[in-house]
């Protein structure tokens, strides 16, 4: 098992995208803050408030899943075809995959013909079909894949159904036991307690950081990805789209989309804003004259315009060009850049504005004209002193935004001017799907999907920024 | 007053200016007129009369910025960058790529826009000002904790999700209203009823929660202390003092939005059929019409420039603490 593994891995061309290579670099700078904000006392205060809100850390639990997800979906590469070239030089397909279509292995390759129900056995659309004697007759085909298994759907479909998700949810219920008894054992061994107290405290709530709550989120997980996990293998969860693709399977690759637009986004932004929003309200003078006719101008473009421009060109030179792109995923991939870095210009203007008040706030503070009046040059004022001051207002702002963002994909997929079309995204999934609504009966299931696994991203987001604006927002903390 | 009003109208001119270089640079650098007019004519098979032709027929054939084949003056303004960008500003828009007069076009979708969004604004304040004040009237009981949680799950959801569920439920299962489309005069209503309600609901969730901490903050000031402490009962003090001074950066809020009133609203547009500029921007994105986006965006920063300048009036005429210099 393990050297197949090695083997499959040895043979493929690892592919790294551009969006990839940033989500990484992100990671890196998320557990390069967490290093460096263990460390301080001052960092360490308004963190331990984040911790200890369950709200927070049952949406941390959330948003933890679905980033592993979306890791997982970033983690690209390139099969060998089998037929070689003429001196043994491999040539590796033009699809590119992740680690995370490994993993879902039957979901992406489960293809039927067209339209079929969630947990349908017969095709949504009426066909003929050649009987074995000999004739032909109008009616439901049965499925190549969803509910195959089954002799006659009619009377086993429902038994099926239930046995199989029973057995999931044990399995998951299992699972669930053994990582959490492995999680309190090594939380006993780190407090040098015995099992059986840090069980209790824990279970009951007794913790400074909810970690009842936190089990309990993940242990729902766990059961409903065990239960899809054993259901997905034989039928269509959420049903199959129009060319029969499996809907639950476009649901879990759009995850990375709306994470990758959620905070690449910010990340790009982030810099500009930072260095014009300090320069501006430190400054002073003709810098701040300059920034700020910048960012009045950039923001009084409405900004569903200026990334229809933007968008609308870049689709026009990603055309004429269309030699710079090796593969399909790397055209997707630099529109979907394109769109965090327009997305970022349209939205560093507001941060830009916060930082340039509070700068010219702690302008006048004594500390910064202590360091003034040492001689420390403006660069160092900035950098060591003004900057750590406002980290607060950047962290309540790109964690506010991340939602906003991903409701804003879905919208702009909707106008045409979104990620690119052949790209999973919840905005795609809504979209192809607004065209089937007059149907009789009607194709629900696509948007069913977007909605519920946008909803509970959503959901989450904004309850865990609820939380981070708690713990940092000075305003809030007299209360 | 009038002295400011004209400055800030002066310091307008320089933005507009940044507008127009931004789109101009956008839409034809970045990407040359030869790329447009083989992006409309379909990418393969395109003949150099075909594009020339079609550079001619909408005044594409010019050069950038400075023709060096004509005389005196007309070297400048016998470019695209006059002839397309710099006479916006005397709200000449031209004609659209497919020979349209833009301008009246904006004329003549001005109103739908605004039948929809003059009531999105008007309703959506009352709801959100009663929904905000009912949880500030119950703040720190079951009733407040469960009602921000709602608003929380309410502003979670998609606005395409309210739009389709909208008409699903009230245009096809109860048929109380059509589905979409418009009609004039008063036969308008029927269609605006269904958009206004869904725009209602999808802005209570964001809206009420940020009045509700307006009206929070309100309530830890001095004068709500004073006004208890004379023996108003909780009633009149939200009713009489709190409100009153919350609706200053309410109404202060709302009053850079009202401009805007008139661009309509995207996506509420395009879903319910009603022919606003809103649909109109979108039909031009789709048809990649770039003189008619070119138009709008011009038109939107004109509008928002308004917005800010009424703003700072408005603040004065509410606050007479602030002074304009």
């Amino acid at each position: 098992m393990l050297m197949e593994g090695m083997a499959y891995f040895s043979s493929v061309k690892p592919v790294l995208l551009k969006t990839d290579a940033l989500i990484f670099m992100l990671l890196a700078v998320i557990i390069a803050f967490g290093a460096y904000a263990r460390g301080k006392a001052y960092l360490r205060a308004p963190w331990r408030k984040v911790f200890s809100s369950r709200t927070g850390m049952v949406a941390a639990v959330v948003i933890v899943f679905y980033g592993t997800v979306a890791l997982l979906d970033s983690i690209h590469m390139r099969e060998p075809l089998e037929n070689k070239g003429h001196d043994g030089e491999t040539f590796y397909s033009v699809e590119v995959i992740s680690l995370l279509d490994l993993m879902l292995g039957p979901l992406k390759t489960q293809v039927e013909k067209t339209y079929s129900a969630p947990f349908a056995t017969h095709l949504y659309a009426k066909e003929t079909v050649e009987l074995p004697d000999g004739s032909s007759a109008r009616l439901y085909p049965r499925l190549e894949y969803g509910g195959a298994h089954l002799e006659d759907p009619q009377r086993d479909k429902g038994r099926d159904i239930l046995l199989r998700s029973l057995s999931g949810a044990g399995a998951g219920l299992l699972a669930w036991v053994a990582l959490g008894a492995l999680f309190i054992w090594g939380m006993a061994r780190r407090a040098r307690a015995s099992f059986s107290v840090t069980l209790k405290q824990i279970l009951g709530g007794r913790t400074a950081i909810p970690w009842h709550m936190m089990l309990y989120t993940a242990g729902v997980f766990l059961v409903l990805i065990a239960v899809i996990a054993s259901l997905a293998g034989h039928y269509h969860i959420f049903g199959t789209d129009k060319v029969g693709n499996d809907v639950l399977y476009q649901a879990i690759k759009s995850i990375r989309t709306a994470l990758v637009i959620g905070t690449l986004t910010t990340l790009v932004m982030l810099p500009f804003a930072l260095l014009f929003g300090i320069m501006a309200g430190y400054l002073r003078g003709w810098v701040d004259d300059v920034i700020q006719y910048l960012y009045t101008t950039l923001n009084s473009i409405p900004g569903i315009l200026l990334i229809a421009s933007a968008i609308l060109m870049l689709q026009v030179y990603i055309d004429t060009h269309p030699d710079l792109f090796e593969t399909d995923a790397a055209r997707a991939d630099m529109r979907l850049l394109f769109l965090c870095i327009i997305l970022g210009v349209t939205s560093w203007t507001g941060l830009c504005r916060l930082l340039r008040g509070e700068t010219m706030k702690m302008r006048a503070a004594e500390f910064v004209q202590a360091a003034s009046a040492f001689g420390v040059r403006h660069s160092r004022i900035m950098s060591r002193h003004l900057l750590p001051n406002v980290m607060h207002i950047v962290l309540i702002t790109v964690v506010l935004d991340f939602s906003g963002l991903v409701l804003a994909e879905a919208i702009l997929s909707y106008v045409g001017v979104g990620v690119d079309p052949s790209m999973h995204s919840w905005g795609n999934m809504i979209n192809g799907a607004r065209l089937e609504m007059a149907r009789d009966p009607m194709v629900w299931w696509s948007l069913l999907a977007a909605f519920v696994f946008m909803f509970i991203l959503v959901l989450a987001a904004n309850l865990f920024s609820d939380a981070v604006r708690d713990a940092f927002d000075p305003r809030t903390l007299s209360r | 007053m009038l002295a400011y009003i004209a400055r800030r109208l002066l310091y307008a001119v320089p933005i507009l200016i940044g507008v127009n270089l931004i789109t101009f640079m956008l839409f034809f650098i970045v990407n040359t007129p030869d790329d447009m007019a083989r992006m409309h004519l379909g990418m393969k098979h395109v003949t150099p009369q075909a594009i020339e032709k079609w550079k001619a027929e909408r005044g594409y054939d010019k050069p950038l910025l400075y023709n060096e084949e004509a005389q005196g003056l007309s070297t400048f303004t016998d470019t695209i960058f006059f002839q397309k960008s710099v006479r916006l500003f005397a709200f000449d828009f031209g004609l659209s790529d497919d020979g349209r007069d833009i301008g009246h076009d904006i004329y003549q979708r001005m109103w739908p826009s605004l039948a929809i969004a003059v009531p999105i604004l008007v309703f959506g304040l009352l709801t959100n000002i009663t929904v905000a004040m009912l949880l500030a009237f119950f703040r720190a009981t079951y009733i407040d904790v469960t009602g921000v949680i709602m608003l929380v799950a309410l502003m979670s959801i998609s606005s395409l999700f309210y739009i389709i569920g909208g008409q699903y439920v009230i245009g096809k299962l109860l048929h109380l209203v059509p589905i979409s489309g418009y009609d004039s005069g008063m036969n308008a209503l029927k269609f605006i009823v269904l958009p206004v309600l869904v725009a209602l609901l999808y802005g209570i969730g964001s809206g009420g929660r940020w009045y509700r901490t307006i009206f929070l903050e309100e309530i830890g000031k001095d004068y709500v202390r004073t006004a208890r402490a004379k023996g108003l009962s909780e009633r009149l003090v939200l009713f009489r003092h709190v409100l009153k001074n919350a609706m200053i950066p309410i109404l202060t809020g709302v009053v850079v939005l009202l401009p805007l009133l008139f661009m309509g609203s995207l996506i509420l547009e395009s879903f319910f059929g009603i022919p606003g500029l809103g649909s109109y921007v979108i039909d031009a994105i789709q048809a990649q019409d770039f003189a008619i986006v070119r138009s709008m965006v011009f038109v939107g920063s004109v509008l928002y420039i308004i917005g800010l300048i009424l703003t700072d009036i408005s603040y004065t005429l509410v606050d007479p603490r602030i002074r304009l210099s």
